[in-house]
């Protein structure tokens, strides 16, 4: 993957872009940072932030269908207020975005007609972004919009898109609609959808993972590598564990047991509250869930982690329920069951071992063989044998 | 030395009979031992291990032992095995592509090394001095240092490989791990089981503990279930599915049984905890003993070899005298 991508960056670096002031109404220094980031968090090599502005001002443009199905809004919301500068300006003017119903000045069948419209103009080539899980139970009446149930709109709009993108747990794989008892019969968009997806979980996923997943798009043609979940590699092969900033009082041994207890408050591993990072593949730690800025993480805040982007664990594993353990990873290494200390007994010393306990026993026969004979003075000199006995009397 | 024919017979004749009566009194026959009347004890589950070593630093902070650097790395406590330094250890199982928590096959298992506890004790058997002892009413397994002659019997003794000697130290004790009755005293229970996350290592009465063990071997695999953490019995528990328990629990027979038993997901001697008969040894070794000595055969079979000798000796003496 890295020489195809480093081939395109080769072909797309030309002369940097000078119109995203005028175009983005961004300063050339913020359009430049907000690149570099995007390259950063998709672990492109250098280079790459060169060939996304250039991408990104390029006129493509591709236009974006937005399905908003069951769900809370929770993960636009959490789009448009991401602090990083100028993110909203670049979803709204980077794509060209046909129909998203929250952020609509139209309503009713002016909207629909829009949608219409643009999946006729752009088929094939357009962006179908769902947010929401897709609720099929009873012929889908849970959920419908413009008089069409969940699963009739992604099959129409899906159906001519270039690629389609489950934005948020609940697209992903149904997420908190999907709980149980799940009423509404709420599942994600690839049991409905049976061609390609790009999951992106997370309640709200964070926006930098869904903006460079787009951004990787535009500037190559292709999403990134996805993991067998249809996740991007870059921003789940990772469980949150790993890289956790408490991750050192779990290798000590040092357990919040209560919320306010005296390792709560010192910040210790919230593994015994709860905390789901054992087992979550996301980019929290590192890359902060929801895009919220230093230490606003739900661990940095001191709430155990629920695992809101792993299927059978968020909405699914009480939140305070104990995690199991995806596998160990750990700096402190365990030792062996048998551990080899030391070395085990030479030839040589086997030998001296066994001379000497020949002589004791060769010096107590000859002992008892004599015993009330030394009490005569006069008589005959021992043999050598009996040197060692007497020495031992 | 002068000794006359008659003093030493005079001399042996007396002592015979000062060794005989003694020898009387504690030629009984050896019993096999059984749990103490409020027996206290330990469950490790290894299948809830999560290998946090919460239990290593915990019983460091309770026995003020300092961590112990053998990786070349002085930065991470990281005991190799059971030392002077260390009471407890947590050792890991791993074979192949070690994926699999609790398997045999490609997996790994974590086991956490102290002291057993045994019912039917070793060491205390086997110490000179009465320096190791057993509680009569919670069997924990403790030693005195002050009547220590640092003979080391029961490090050699032990089946699990437990006592381990001060080697670097002038006036050296033997250290082992002793249940934290210092903090049982103060009504705590032991740190290890107190820390334990997962409390894969439960603290309680034996029988209870027990008798948790055989509901844990009762539960279908994959049953929701909940598992008490730090004592047997404690209202902190979680609701976890009940994994794949291998086989049996250790320590309920093995060497008479013992206080501390074990639950695993891989073979016992997988995680080192050697396969061994029923009996205890100690009986084994105290019958023998005891029946030698019994109505004085050995003492006076050895007295009699020898007054034997003397006598021959002796005569032949007389003789050059005369």
């Amino acid at each position: 993957m890295r020489d195809g991508v480093e081939r395109m960056i080769q072909q797309l670096n030309g002369e940097m872009p000078t119109s995203a002031e005028r175009e983005l109404g961004l300063s050339r220094r913020v359009f430049l940072q907000f690149c570099a980031g995007v390259a950063a968090t998709l672990g492109l090599p250098a280079g790459a932030e060169a060939a996304i502005a250039r991408s990104i001002v390029a006129k493509r443009r591709p236009s974006v269908i937005w399905l908003h199905l069951s769900e809370c809004t929770g993960c636009t919301e959490s789009m448009l207020v991401s602090e990083h500068p100028a993110i909203d300006k670049l979803i709204l003017e980077l794509v060209s975005l046909d129909y998203h119903e929250t952020l609509f000045a139209g309503a009713g069948k002016q909207a629909e007609a829009a949608r219409n419209a643009s999946i006729a103009a752009n088929k094939g080539k357009y962006l179908l972004v769902v947010e929401g899980a897709v609720s099929t139970k009873d012929g889908g009446i849970y959920c419908k919009i413009g008089g069409r149930t969940a699963t009739e709109l992604l099959n129409e709009c899906a159906k001519d898109a270039a690629a389609v993108i489950a934005l948020g747990s609940c697209a992903s794989w149904g997420g908190m609609p999907s709980a149980q008892p799940n009423p509404t019969g709420c599942t994600g968009v690839s049991e409905v959808w049976k061609g390609p997806v790009v999951n992106i979980p997370g309640c709200p996923p964070n926006p930098y993972n869904f903006l460079s997943t787009v951004v990787h798009y535009i500037t190559f043609g292709r999403f990134p590598d996805l993991d067998n979940q249809g996740r991007p590699k870059f921003a789940y092969s990772r469980l949150i564990h790993e890289n956790c900033e408490r991750r050192p009082h779990f290798d000590n041994g040092r357990f919040a047991e209560e919320f306010g207890d005296f390792g709560h408050r010192s910040g210790w591993c919230l593994y015994r509250l709860g905390c789901k990072g054992p087992e979550t593949y996301a980019n929290c730690p590192s890359a902060l869930f929801g895009d919220a800025g230093g230490g606003c993480w739900p661990v940095g805040t001191g709430h155990p982690c629920i695992g809101c982007t792993e299927k059978g664990i968020g909405f699914e594993k009480p939140i305070h329920s104990l995690a199991e353990l995806k596998f160990v990873t750990s700096p402190a290494f365990y030792p062996h069951i048998v551990e080899e200390q030391g070395k085990g007994v030479s030839v040589a010393a086997a030998a001296v071992l066994a001379g000497g306990a020949g002589i004791a026993i060769g010096a107590a026969a000859a002992m008892a063989k004599n015993l009330g004979k030394g009490s005569k003075p006069e008589s005959k000199p021992a043999p050598k044998s009996e040197d060692s006995t007497d020495g031992e009397e | 030395m002068s000794l006359t024919r008659r003093k030493f017979l005079r001399g042996t004749a007396v002592a015979g009979a000062a060794c005989a009566v003694a020898g009387l009194a504690e030629a009984e026959e050896r019993k096999e031992k059984t749990l103490p009347p409020k027996a206290v004890g330990l469950l490790f589950d290894s299948t809830l291990c999560v290998g946090c070593k919460a239990c290593v630093s915990a019983c460091r902070e309770a026995n003020n032992l300092h961590p112990e650097f053998n990786n070349g790395i002085n930065l991470w406590d990281a005991p190799l095995d059971l030392s002077a330094n260390s009471l407890t250890v947590i050792k890991a199982y791993s074979e192949g592509s070690a994926e699999n928590k609790d398997q045999e096959q490609d997996g790994f298992a974590f086991v956490k090394k102290s002291c057993l506890h045994c019912v039917d004790p070793s060491c205390v058997s086997v110490c000179p001095v009465s320096a190791m002892t057993k509680d009569p009413v919670t069997g924990i397994v403790s030693y005195n240092p002050n009547n220590c002659i640092g003979c080391r019997y029961c490090v050699a003794a032990c089946p699990f490989g437990v006592p381990r000697f001060e080697y670097n130290k002038t006036i050296a004790r033997l250290r082992k791990c002793e249940m934290c009755k210092q903090r049982q005293a103060e009504g705590k229970i032991p740190a290890c089981a107190d820390v334990c996350p997962t409390g894969a290592t439960l603290f309680g009465s034996e029988r209870a503990l027990r008798a948790e063990a055989e509901r844990r071997h009762q539960l279908a695999v994959g049953e929701r279930t909940f598992f008490p953490r730090k004592t047997v019995g404690s209202t902190d528990t979680y609701e976890k599915r009940a994994p794949r328990y291998d086989t049996q629990t250790y320590g309920l027979k093995e060497v008479g049984g013992t206080q501390v038993c074990y639950l695993a997901g891989v073979p016992f001697a997988k995680l080192g905890l050697p396969s061994l008969p029923e009996k205890s040894f100690v009986s084994t070794s105290e019958k023998i003993q005891h029946t030698l000595y019994k109505g004085m055969i050995a003492p006076a079979l050895l007295f009699g070899s020898l007054l034997f000798a003397v006598r021959r000796n002796a005569k032949a003496d007389e003789k050059e005298d005369e």
